[in-house]
């Protein structure tokens, strides 16, 4: 495979696995804006598809690209969830040292969430358009045959049975997870970042409930002001010139269950479901460090092996250092992309609390609206009979 | 209302204190003491302020005077005490009669009480009243002295016992009806509200979790920490703030729960019209009797059955001196009857045009209060929604420098 840098300079290919971690640092200083992009991916226009075996959703999925890799500059082609979730695999096995972004759950209780609900789709529709977008940004994995297959091909099921031969193909499968090997100590660095995951997965997870549970106490309260404001109302039906006001206020508490209703509707379907992905990012990248041990401690294995054969020349054998070469690689990568995933969660969660505000902002001033709106009909005087 | 009380006099309920002391039945009680201050309104030019005179009032004595004051006026939509008990609480808020703010909200309401009977045309010129202002000692004593309990119709206390009858004044039936349902609604109102309430604290409430878990998280981040920390503070202080908020409603519930303590009032009045119009009609029924009866001796036909007319049949006739003498004491007591019709007559209108005159009165500062409450009420909505808008602006501001 020929690899080359965006600039153009060919790349040494000897591994495959230095030429992409090189790119990976490399790419780290650039700042991908909208001037250097060069590849744009959308998902949108759900569908739903009755058969007679079964009932899905498909997405369309969109791109639009200038990339040497791509034959044409666009693309529309249709998926559904279990094509996401192939690409997912194909690229955690294609792409093992690099972190693959998370797909929302794949298994939804049947009877407790209709999956074919408006706001169940939506939610996953955002999530699957993350997702590509995700890997859309990603320097390496932007780059990957199966993700450019997944784009472009107009008969994914054709190229998955053929995939199954490609296995055996070199360059792609590289099997980095050797199991079996255990190891001694993990390095300080990224000793940090499995406790850095482990603390901020258990603080998302407390942000979930504690999220959950301020929709649970709102709807408890709308329940009861959908009993309060018509009290008013039927206050009003006894009174001569107090009626107008009574039904007034009445109306005005009617406004502000509306807002209140929209507040947890937004919460539920753009809050919750971001801060589960990144509690699935946490689980996904402490998957990629539990590799990347598996990596470091197969390379001090053998070379403890090498060092106990005591020759003359302690000549270190390739595959050996092939190994340390691979581990190498691995620590790089996985530091590139968590200095990447750092970056790209504290933007996400900047845009998500800001998104929490400005939600509970609007609501205030809606219901701020109804009741400054009511004030002059409450001070009005009537016409003296 | 030029002459009332309280253009003359300045009146305050300042204090409130716990006492211990000895009831009836010589058992050791604690109750609530207040203080009852009064002060001549002076005019202000001379820089003298008139001295202020003071006297200790316990709740039942709150009680005996506006007993005294029902019965005495019973034309009169007299104010309603502060509830006796906490009621319509929501779940914060204690029950307890000696907890220091229910304590604090009677005192104001019976300063309220006081200041309303102060303002009152009729009222306000009682003695009793005047005396329970400025008299400490032997009060009760005066009180009682009145004999205002004779005077009492325990038949009033009788709410729900039916009397037939047949010509009420339609304005008062439809009155009572309205005094019925204002007290249903209110009290539904003021149900719910409890519990939108409660509801509301518990929304507040969870956001301070908020605070504690950004604070945690902001420990292991470096460049969102900052941000989140304090974003953090402003979620307690936001989870913070619905204790001043719902302490404030608490006196619209108050005005709310006058008006359900007045619309009891106002139905006591429409009873009590009820009450006499029952009387005049059974008069004028007995005298119709007794007339009836009279004529029937007179002429010797009897009309309509009676037991007199039966036994005399039976039991042979009455001489003509008996008869003589049976119809000169019906005409007797048809005479006094005729009067005595003659004054209820006159005493209903006279209830019928005062009272009614003194429903107009309360309409009017029924509807103005009730403006008032409700312009109030909708003025704390407003605080509320500018005290969220500007937490979550600062939250939201914080969040922006992560």
């Amino acid at each position: 495979q020929d690899l080359s840098l965006p600039n153009g300079t060919p790349v040494d290919t000897s591994s495959p696995a230095s030429s992409s971690s090189l790119l990976n640092r490399l790419q780290l200083d650039d700042d991908l804006d909208g001037e250097t992009r060069d590849l744009f991916v959308t998902v949108d226009d759900p569908k739903k598809h009755v058969c007679t075996m079964e009932t899905y959703i498909t997405y369309r999925v969109t791109t639009k690209t200038t990339r040497a890799e791509f034959d044409l500059p666009e693309y529309s082609v249709r998926r559904r969830y279990q094509d996401f979730d192939w690409l997912k695999n194909k690229l955690e096995e294609s792409q093992p040292t690099h972190l693959i972004p998370p797909l929302p759950e794949k298994f939804v209780v049947k009877g407790v969430v209709d999956r074919f609900s408006e706001e169940f789709v939506e939610t996953r529709r955002k999530a699957l358009d993350k997702f590509l977008k995700r890997i859309t940004d990603h320097p390496v994995l932007s780059f990957n045959e199966h993700f450019n297959v997944f784009l472009t091909a107009k008969d994914l099921n054709a190229y998955k049975k053929q995939g199954m031969a490609l296995l055996s193909k070199m360059g792609e499968s590289v099997k980095y997870v050797t199991g079996g090997y255990k190891l001694r100590s993990r390095p300080l660095e990224f000793a940090a970042i499995g406790e850095y995951l482990d603390t901020f997965s258990l603080k998302l997870g407390t942000i979930d409930r504690i999220a959950q549970r301020i929709i649970k106490e709102q709807l408890e309260y709308l329940v009861e002001l959908r009993e309060y404001g018509p009290v008013y109302s039927t206050w009003g039906g006894l009174e001569v010139e107090l009626s107008e006001p009574l039904e007034g206020v009445s109306a005005c508490i009617g406004n502000c269950c509306t807002a209140l209703e929209e507040l947890s509707e937004d919460m539920t379907e753009d809050f919750l479901p971001v801060l589960r992905e990144y509690i699935l990012y946490s689980e996904s990248m402490k998957n990629v460090l539990k590799k990347r041990d598996q990596v470091q401690a197969e390379y001090e294995a053998k070379l403890e092996a090498v060092a106990l054969k005591k020759e003359d020349r302690p000549k270190v054998p390739t595959d050996v250092e092939k190994c340390q070469d691979r581990v190498e690689c691995f620590n790089a990568d996985l530091k590139a992309d968590m200095e990447r995933w750092q970056n790209n969660k504290r933007q996400d969660f900047r845009q998500l609390l800001m998104g929490m505000a400005d939600k509970n902002i609007q609501y205030y001033e809606k219901c701020l609206t109804a009741w400054e709106s009511i004030i002059p009909l409450l001070q009005d005087k009537p016409e003296t009979k | 209302m030029e002459d009332c009380l309280a253009k003359k006099m300045e009146i305050t309920v300042s204090e409130a204190e716990k006492r211990t002391g000895r009831n009836a039945m010589n058992m050791q009680e604690t109750y609530t003491a207040y203080l009852i201050e009064t002060r001549a309104v002076e005019s202000q030019s001379e820089g003298q302020c008139a001295p202020v005179d003071s006297l200790w009032r316990r709740y039942s004595e709150f009680e005996l005077l506006r007993n005294y004051l029902s019965v005495t006026y019973p034309h009169i939509v007299v104010p309603p005490l502060p509830e006796k008990r906490a009621d319509f609480v929501w779940h914060k808020l204690s029950a307890d009669n000696m907890d220091p703010d229910f304590v604090e909200r009677r005192r104001i309401g019976l300063e309220n009480f006081l200041l309303r009977v102060a303002s009152h045309p009729v009222l306000c010129q009682d003695k009793i009243f005047y005396s329970f202002l400025t008299q400490e000692g032997g009060w009760k004593e005066m009180v009682n002295e009145t004999g205002f309990q004779l005077k009492a119709d325990s038949r009033l206390k009788a709410l729900n016992a039916t009397f037939r009858v047949k010509n009420p004044d339609k304005r008062f039936t439809e009155l009572k009806h309205y005094s019925d349902e204002l007290q249903s609604v209110i009290s539904h109102l003021l149900r719910v509200r409890a519990r939108v309430a409660d509801r509301l604290y518990g929304v507040y409430k969870v956001h301070g979790n908020y605070g504690r878990v950004f604070s945690e998280w902001s420990a292991i981040e470096k460049e969102m920490g900052d941000g989140l920390q304090s974003a953090g503070h402003h979620m307690d202080v936001y989870a913070a703030s619905i204790d001043d908020i719902l302490e404030e409603e608490e006196h619209y519930a108050d005005q709310l729960k006058e008006y359900l303590f007045y619309a009891e009032a106002l139905r006591a009045v429409c009873r009590k019209h009820e009450l006499m119009q029952y009387d005049l009609e059974m008069a004028a029924q007995d005298l119709t009797s007794k007339k009836q009866q009279c004529e029937e001796l007179a002429t010797g036909t009897v009309r309509t059955f009676s037991l007199k007319g039966m036994t005399s049949k039976l039991f042979g006739q009455e001489t003509p001196e008996q008869r003589e003498a049976k119809i000169k004491v019906l005409e007797e007591q048809i005479q006094e009857g005729e009067e005595q019709l003659k004054a209820k007559n006159l005493e209903g209108r006279d209830f019928v045009k005062s009272a009614w005159a003194d429903i107009e009165r309360f309409k009017e500062q029924k509807n103005h209060d009730l403006k008032e409450a409700l312009i109030s009420y909708a003025v704390m909505q407003i605080s509320m929604c500018k005290k969220g808008i500007q937490v979550w602006t600062n939250a939201k501001e914080c969040f922006s420098k992560m």
